[in-house]
């Protein structure tokens, strides 16, 4: 189970980063937990200062613009099995 | 090549008549509609490419702990090419207050960024030609530059809302980046992606409007701004623009109009200027950090600066 949060103040393309996690996760079967972080001291304290940022597992994955789906696939792929490409 | 290309759909595709005010207004609304696609597709992703080496918190480091007028040119400079959504303004802002950059350098920053983004150079360089452009970057920096001093003299810190200054930045441990040149040639992608179906639509407005103003644009209106002797022309364009929100891309091709019915250079320039660098959306945001005192002395302070200007340009051409 993968630890998801998406940071940022509720504008358009963290509703679209948030989509496209699930789509991804969903099409790929990986199990993740979603939480919104919209407290802007809570954001600054994981040193992200460009929305739409995406914290996995408690690291920064991403931060400032709408990751695409192999990127985001990317993101679970090495905390799993980083050798195996045609896994997760 | 784009003039080949509507040439081809309105007269041989449609078989319209040159000569005709319909066929013609059409072969330009084509024209500067595929010139400026083509153009935004290739400079967004040359611009996404280049972008994929930097990030906010990057250009914090940079300009962190610099002197004041390094940080600045920095801030601007990183500004420019850097446009960041306007909801990042928050965070960046915080980001920036947290690192013990100047205010002054701040206000630069927030300047410059929505002023100048490849969008608006692309539009300009494709309507206006790289002459006009090149006058608005360098005026764009120029506000840029000399409204954040302006600002710094009235110790904005006062107004700075008090939670501000108590947060704190952390710092969390990075996932393992891709840095391939396939992961940044996706960045790029996605970008151009992202940017043109935001803005399409605008691009279409724009030109369209543009292409309609050519014919139609109020004559006396023109009359009254096109003399550069008209010392009040340059505020009132300035004070008809500040209200009006479009990002830079829908008011370039107005100004085209008002440029070929002869409204002077320096009145233009201030008119986009106000337009693109004061806008009520961001100035709601931005009233999250700081109090309504600061936002009206930004808000006259970049229309003052940006009068001046005008004006500037109206007496050296």
């Amino acid at each position: 189970m993968f630890d998801v949060k998406i940071l940022g103040s509720g504008c358009a393309n963290c509703k679209t980063t948030q989509k496209l996690i699930e789509d991804v996760t969903e099409e790929n079967g990986i199990p993740i937990t979603l939480e919104k972080v919209e407290d802007m001291a809570q954001i600054m304290s994981y040193g992200v200062m460009s929305t739409p940022g995406v914290v996995i597992d408690g690291k920064i994955a991403h931060a400032g613009s709408v990751p695409d789906k192999q990127t985001i696939l990317s993101w679970f792929k090495s905390s799993c099995c980083p050798t195996d490409d045609n896994c997760c | 090549m784009f003039m080949w290309f509507a040439d081809q759909v309105v007269y041989q595709l449609l078989a319209l008549q040159p000569d005709n005010p319909i066929s013609e207004s059409l072969h330009f609304f084509i024209m500067d509609v595929t010139k400026i696609f083509f153009m935004l597709v290739v400079i967004i992703y040359i611009m996404g490419l280049f972008r994929s080496f930097l990030s906010a918190e990057k250009v914090r480091e940079y300009v962190k702990g610099k002197s004041k007028i390094a940080a600045r040119l920095l801030a601007i400079i990183l500004g420019a090419v850097t446009p960041f959504c306007s909801c990042s303004s928050v965070p960046l802002f915080i980001g920036f207050v947290e690192a013990g950059i100047p205010l002054g350098v701040t206000f630069s920053f927030l300047i410059a960024s929505p002023m100048i983004n490849e969008i608006a150079v692309v539009m300009l360089l494709g309507i206006v030609g790289w002459k006009i452009t090149l006058l608005y970057v360098l005026s764009g920096l120029f506000v840029a530059f000399f409204g954040g001093i302006l600002i710094e003299k009235f110790r904005p810190e006062r107004w700075v809302e008090d939670y501000v200054w108590k947060i704190q930045m952390g710092q969390a441990t990075q996932l393992a980046q891709d840095d391939s040149l396939s992961a940044r040639h996706r960045y790029a992608q996605a970008e151009v992606k992202e940017i043109v179906t935001r803005i399409w639509k605008w691009v279409l407005i724009g030109v369209g409007a543009g292409a309609v103003f050519h014919g139609y644009f109020p004559q006396e209106w023109a009359e009254s701004l096109a003399d550069k002797n008209n010392f009040l022309a340059v505020p009132m364009a300035v004070i008809f623009g500040v209200p009006l929100y479009s990002n830079a891309v829908g008011v370039i091709p107005l100004a085209e109009a008002m440029l070929i019915k002869g409204v002077a250079i320096g009145t233009t320039l201030a008119f986009m200027m106000s337009i693109a660098a004061i806008s009520l959306p961001e100035l709601l945001i931005l009233r999250k950090v700081i109090k309504w005192q600061a936002l009206a002395l930004f808000t006259i302070i970049l229309t003052i600066s940006i009068i001046s200007v005008g004006w500037f340009f109206n007496f050296i051409l």
